[in-house]
């Protein structure tokens, strides 16, 4: 077997065996997150910690009636839950997680697709995120489904424009789709000579952009609207059960790991981290890099957990006004600023 | 191996392009036109044109097929059974589309047939930085007057979103 | 291209952990008995109509198609952003026309009372 092959299995395996690991490990964080804040306990009776209590649930789900409305458009019902996690999971072969290294007198790169449209395609596969909410509330023909869906794919797509022009004004100074030269352009030089190179910097007002659109992308409070339960049940997953409604809740978390891993790369310098050497044997390097991207992405998720126990729900037309006439004005604004500073040769 | 994949795209694009025409329920055929324009996106790769791909998967299935959906659930024709057989626009519509196919088809075979060249799309003319280079440079005037269409169709929608919603008795 | 196989790769890693975990789930528990626990959950009532029978606002449609519009007008700013360095000011200046046109319409929308809600 080839190194290149080899290579690629590897990263592959990699990424599948983190990301399959990030619901289970996140409901836990959330569980005990949320139980701390509202100063509780939480669960902490299934092995040390209550760290088993996520296999506890997924057991549990698996031993859930499979129920299926009668009223259901089956084939679209299933097809639904499918949906909310394929897309989510893809995204992650165009992020890098460490520089190029050397192996075996080979150079491989440490991203799964080294593709020329990177950004483009991790944000068209995003863009698909959107079919799992309209054919969840349309297939399982409830009101509140249909309703939550309904809001859902309205406060997504509203939300998307402003987080693609932030994207755009991140790619600006970088001339480039590739999400690893988005990562060497941030590595190389400092701000105002103690600053990383980062996007933040510079380019503060479109992280905030970025974030507020994500925490909407991804329906979590405070814009979790289409799962309001207090007028919609459960939203859009209201007929759900069994490991179906487990592969939506696994969705949500993908969508939040897929931002924050976006949000990392574009804005903080993913893999890269000052004062870190990132020169060795090629293992310890790869291991560096993906520690560092690890340790950024936890902090995001970590923050969407924080968010989400702390701040009361919006109203959907407030949703709606901060979508439109807020953060797409702001993103636009920010946008002309970015290019107006490159062109002058500040970024 | 490149064979396989076009071969496997160009099935699953003309497949599902079959069931957009032929299925009863218009959701399904939104799901499977989603389908037809993925493979098509696939095929654009094949082609060398990353940046079509792309933006064909973000501008298509991500938002022009999402309000495809959002019109049939909100005047829910998921629900109504058609009458069956077609009508009269419905056959007036397939003859004038395969009559413009076949013209396209058939000029591009008389192009051949009496020598005319027509450059083929290299990979030169439709990779990422070249189509981007012609399109902001040589399309120039094109492209900013499609900023102009663009914007007819804002007012044009909202106008017209108006006076439906008007006819409904809402206020939009 | 051959740099895009391996997304074929991941994608169907993920549709057979998909496909495992639906069937595991069938297989180890019945798919619920009884007319009354299949019906549509209405908080307990009996539903009168089904959703599909209802008609929504008018306004989601106007916000799938301005975002529609909209969302075309960003995409041709993807290439702009990666042409960025070789344009330059002539880039610059065309791209700013482009966005003045998009932000007339951005106005019109505005001031024509489709951005609000209620």
């Amino acid at each position: 077997m080839s190194v290149a092959l080899a290579a690629m299995l590897a990263k592959i395996g990699l990424w599948v065996a983190v990301l399959l690991a990030v619901t289970p490990v996140m409901a836990w964080v959330e569980r005990r997150g949320s139980a701390m804040i509202q100063d509780r306990l939480g669960p902490n009776r299934v092995g040390p910690l209550g760290l088993l209590q996520a296999l506890a649930d997924a057991v549990k789900f698996l031993f859930k009636e499979d129920l299926t409305p009668s009223a259901a458009d089956k084939p679209l019902y299933y097809l639904a839950p499918a949906l909310a996690v394929v897309p989510a999971l893809t995204t992650f072969v165009v992020l890098p997680f460490g520089p190029e290294i050397e192996v075996g007198g080979e150079t491989v790169k440490l991203l799964v697709a080294d593709v020329e449209s990177g950004v483009l395609l991790f944000l068209a596969l995003a863009s698909l995120g959107v079919y799992t909410l309209v054919l969840a509330g349309y297939s399982s023909n409830n009101k509140y489904s249909l309703l939550g869906s309904v809001r859902a794919a309205a406060q997504m797509i509203s939300y998307e424009l402003a987080l693609t022009l932030s994207v755009v004004a991140a790619l600006v100074p970088v001339g480039s789709f590739r999400l690893d030269e988005v990562v060497l352009y941030q590595v190389e030089g400092t701000w105002l000579g103690f600053l990383p190179h980062w996007n933040v910097f510079p380019q503060f007002l479109g992280f905030l952009i970025f974030l507020v659109a994500a925490f909407a992308e991804t329906n979590r409070l405070p814009f979790d609207l289409p799962e309001a339960e207090s007028e919609l049940v459960a939203g859009y997953h209201t007929e759900y059960s069994s490991m179906k409604f487990a592969l939506f809740f696994m969705g949500e978390y993908m969508a939040m790991a897929t931002l924050s891993a976006l949000a990392a790369t574009l804005f903080f310098g993913g893999w890269h981290f000052p004062g870190i050497d990132y020169t060795g044997h090629w293992a310890i390097v790869a291991l560096k890099g993906f520690s560092v991207l690890f340790a950024k992405v936890a902090a995001f998720m970590l923050l969407f957990v924080w968010v989400r126990w702390t701040f009361p729900r919006f109203r959907f037309d407030q949703l709606l006004r901060l979508g439109w006439k807020v953060l797409l004005p702001l993103a636009i604004l920010n946008l002309v600023v970015i290019a107006a500073l490159t062109i002058g040769g500040v970024l | 191996m490149e064979i396989v994949v076009f071969l496997l795209f160009a099935l699953l694009a003309l497949a599902s392009a079959v069931v957009v025409v032929s299925h009863r329920n218009p959701v399904y055929s939104v799901m499977s036109l989603v389908v037809t324009l993925l493979s098509l996106a696939a095929l654009f790769v094949l082609l060398g044109a990353p940046l079509l791909a792309a933006l064909q998967v973000l501008v298509y299935t991500g938002a022009i097929l999402v309000l495809f959906l959002f019109v049939i659930m909100l005047l829910n024709v998921g629900r109504e059974t058609p009458s069956g057989g077609t009508g009269r626009g419905q056959k007036i519509g397939a003859l004038v589309t395969a009559a413009a196919f076949g013209l396209v088809v058939i000029s591009l075979l008389w192009g051949r047939f009496v020598g005319i060249e027509m450059p083929a799309l290299t990979v030169e003319y439709v990779a990422l930085k070249p189509l981007a280079r012609t399109l902001l440079s040589k399309y120039l005037l094109v492209f900013e007057m499609a900023g102009l269409l663009l914007l007819a169709a804002v007012i044009a929608a909202t106008v017209l979103a108006r006076k439906v919603g008007k006819s409904r008795g809402e206020t939009v | 291209m051959a740099n895009y196989l391996p997304i074929l790769v991941f994608i169907l890693v993920a549709v057979l952990f998909l496909a495992a975990s639906l069937i595991a789930a069938r297989l180890l528990r019945d798919a619920g008995m009884g007319r009354t626990n299949r019906e549509p959950y209405e908080c307990g009532n009996e539903p009168e109509t089904l959703a599909l029978d209802h008609r929504f606002s008018i306004r989601y449609y106007l916000i799938a198609v301005l975002f529609v519009i909209f969302d075309v007008e960003t995409v041709f700013l993807f290439p702009w952003a990666v042409m960025f360095d070789q344009l330059a000011l002539f880039g610059f200046i065309e791209m700013m026309i482009f966005i003045a046109i998009l932000v007339v319409g951005y106005i019109y929308v505005w001031k024509r009372g489709a951005l609000n809600w209620a």
